[in-house]
Order: structure tokens, then sequence, then C-alpha cells
């Protein structure tokens, strides 16, 4: 299945896919809108990353627009899709970390009918989902977190047009000024799928969230990836990364829980 | 084997309707340059990181190195060459001449048109939005300097119209 091939056509490139047929869905209407709904944001599974970027129904959920707004470049964004980075499954993709902070499901399609797959089930290992040969995603449903809540996705890159070294998400929710009620922590590129930190979690859940909190949080998380040494970075280094990250995000989620707006996303030199 | 299978592309490049058969594997920029003729698109890395092969496709900037030439069928396409009217340069052109916005010229391509994508989109972009826009060419002689100053006048220029 070809949606928008900025990462498939790129592996075929390298060999590394080398399908014998591909079938191009970049023409079938109506897998491409975004729409809010009882309480849900729907994304058809070929809303492009600038479309999600651009969205107003968006806009009510930073951690959706911190992301879509920072992967890859310009060109990268206005053709590659929410559906496809999904059912890719790279551990360094961005949307998968983000989407694990949120209640989100997948609506794949196939002979078989129609079936919803939430995303922890959907991804079971680096480019591997359950999606079956003959099943492709048609949308995608991420439930809107309470009133009281905020989130931010932090991911670090040594250049616009790459994937990130390592990224985390934080989507928390307040009870009162500064106790956690409930939140998710997840990591990206440390580990062969995006990486939920529940010892992160359970340092915040039901406590007040300040610097030292925080700061336990973040080295709970520290230990929780399972980062391997490459090109990016050492397996110490992407450590240490992911824990700045979390730190970070934590900081902006709480920040925004509170109603305040930040601006926050990719970082990269030259930004 | 049997005969290599094609497919029609039709798409209108620079206002003009334009056709050929293609293999369906036929990247965009490939089908620009050596079924078109269109060689002002460069291909730069081949890896969707250089963005010396950007274009215009239906009012948004693309990597055609990184499309399929039949994804784009029945599509709108800009490349550099539509940039001037009867030999006049496009005030993006014409504010990175002056500017000295290019050395070895290979990313200009690319570069014209995500400024002009930008231009498009944000009338007086902040050096904020302009480095955003940019950040998918890379250029390898300039050290962006002169190129900002050319968007800046670009956006200056334009704003004047």
């Amino acid at each position: 299945m070809l949606a928008g091939g900025q990462s498939l056509i790129p592996l075929m490139k390298m060999r590394l896919a080398r399908p014998t047929a591909l079938i191009d869905i970049n023409f079938v209407p109506g897998l491409s809108g975004i729409q809010s709904h009882n309480g849900e944001l729907r994304f058809g599974a070929l809303a492009r990353h600038t479309d999600v970027e651009m969205s107003e129904a968006v806009a009510t959920i930073p951690i959706l627009h911190d992301c879509a707004a920072g992967i890859a470049d310009v060109q990268v964004r206005n053709q590659g899709t929410i559906g496809g980075s999904l059912a890719e499954a790279d551990p360094s993709g961005d949307w998968g970390a983000t989407l694990l902070t949120l209640e989100t499901s997948l609506q794949c399609t196939g002979p078989q009918g129609e079936r919803s797959i939430r995303l922890e089930d959907f991804i079971k290992d680096a480019y591997t989902t359950v999606l079956a040969h003959d099943e492709l995603v048609r949308g995608i449903t991420v439930k809107k977190p309470p009133r009281n809540s905020g989130g931010a996705y932090q991911a670090f890159k040594r250049s616009a047009p790459v994937y990130a070294t390592a990224s985390a998400a934080v989507q928390l929710t307040l009870e009162g000024k500064d106790i956690c009620k409930d939140i998710r922590v997840v990591l990206g590129c440390v580990g062969l799928t995006a990486i939920r930190a529940k010892k992160a979690e359970d340092e915040l859940r039901g406590k007040k969230i300040d610097g030292k909190t925080i700061q336990r949080a973040a080295e709970a998380a520290r230990e929780a990836a399972e980062p391997y040494s490459d090109m990016r970075g050492s397996a110490d280094y992407k450590r240490a990364l992911v824990a700045a990250l979390v730190k970070r995000a934590l900081g902006i989620a709480l920040r925004r829980a509170r109603g305040e707006r930040v601006e926050a996303g990719h970082e990269y030199v030259g930004r | 084997m049997s005969g290599v299978e094609t497919v029609s592309v039709r798409v209108r490049v620079n206002g003009e309707p334009r056709e050929a058969l293609v293999e369906p594997r036929t990247l965009l920029v490939e089908f620009l340059r050596e079924n078109l003729n269109l060689t002002g698109t460069h291909i730069g890395c081949d890896t969707t990181y250089c963005g010396a092969c950007t274009v215009l496709l239906n009012g948004r900037t693309v990597k055609s190195c990184t499309l399929f030439a039949p994804m784009a069928d029945g599509g709108e396409i800009t490349t550099v060459e539509g940039l001037s009217t009867n030999g006049a340069l496009h005030p993006v052109q014409q504010a990175f001449a002056e500017c000295h916005g290019l050395q070895c010229g290979y990313c200009t391509p690319g570069l014209l048109l995500s400024t002009v994508h930008l231009l498009n989109k944000t009338a007086k972009p902040t050096d904020k939005q302009i480095r955003k826009a940019i950040a998918g060419n890379t250029c390898r002689c300039t050290g962006y300097q002169n190129i900002l100053k050319a968007i800046r006048m670009a956006a200056d220029e334009m704003g004047k119209r």
C-alpha cells in the first residue's frame, strides 16, 4: 500500500523494501479529512502532516500540533500521512510516541470487514503491526483529553529532515493546581517500539508535580529506555537525552494543563 | 521477459498540459527531467534529504525524488522553469540574484520553490518562519546568510505589489 510514500519510497530505493506490487491509495476519496465529533478527533489515514499542523480542531490538543509541525521538513510534511506513519511502525516515527499518550484507535478495513484496533495493540514490534496483508488503515480516532489536561512532544534531531535521536511525549491531567491526577509518558527512538514509561508515570500519578517528582520521573524514564548505539548517538547518550526531554515535556505539559500557551516541538540545529 | 509495463501520466507543468507513458516506478523528478526534458529540477541526494528536487505539486512543495510520477497524475506542477514571466525573473529569483543567495547554484531551484511556497502562504514571514520553511533545503556553499537576506528582500518586494 502506497500512501504518502515518504518512508516507503526511500526504503525501496535502498532495497530494504522490495514489494512486487504497490497499490496507490492517494486517489481514494474520503480518506484525508480531519473531523471533530463527539469528543473525538477523527483523522482520515491520508491526512497529511501539514493538514494536521494547520487544522483548527487539532490546535485544541497541543501535543498533536507539536508532533505534526516538526516531522521532517515542509516538503515531507506536505506529502507524508498520519496513517502511513503509524502503519510503517518505525521505532523512530513521531506519531506512535505522541498518540500513545492519548486514547487512540485505528480503523482498519479488509475483505473480512472493518475492525477497530487500539494503538497499543496495533504496534507489535519494529516495523511490524497486526495489520493483515490485505488490510489497510482507513482512519485514526483520538479521544480528546479532559479540560484540565496538557501534553507536550519533545524530539531532538540533528537536522530537520532526519529522524529524531530521542523523543518524549507526555500527557497529564491535573487535580487542582499541581496534583497529577493521571499521566502517560512515552519515549520514542529508544527501543524497538515507542516505550510507555510506566514507572515514570507512577512517580507522578497522585502526587504533587514539582522539581523533585519531575526529577524522579526523568530518572525512571532513563531506566525504561532501551536504546541501541548507532550513528545518532551512543546508548548512554540517548538515555541522558531522553531523560532531559521527559523533564522538558513535563514542564511544558504542566504549564499547558494550567491553561498557558506554550510553543514547543522538535529541536534541531538552525531552528 | 514480456514488454515493460507502462502507465500514462498526465499533468499540467508550468501551465502546459504534458503527458508521457512511463514505467510506474518512475520518480517524478525523472519524469520531469527525462520525459519532459525539464532539467532545472535537480537530483541532489536522492534520499529525501537535500531538497534540490523540490517542486510545487498542487500548490504545495514536495521532494520530487520521493514521489512516483503516477502519484502526480492529474496534478498541477510548477518547476523552476515556470517562475519567470516573458523573460522577467520572478521577484524571488531577482532577490536571490541581487543578494547573491547562491554560489554553485545546485540547490537553488529547490530553494526558490520553497521560498515561493512560503511567500504564497505567509506574506511577511518572521526569521523563524523563514528558517523553518527552508529547513528541508540543504545548501553546502553559502552558509545560508545570503539566502535569508534574499528571502527577506523577496518578501518586501512582493509585499509592495
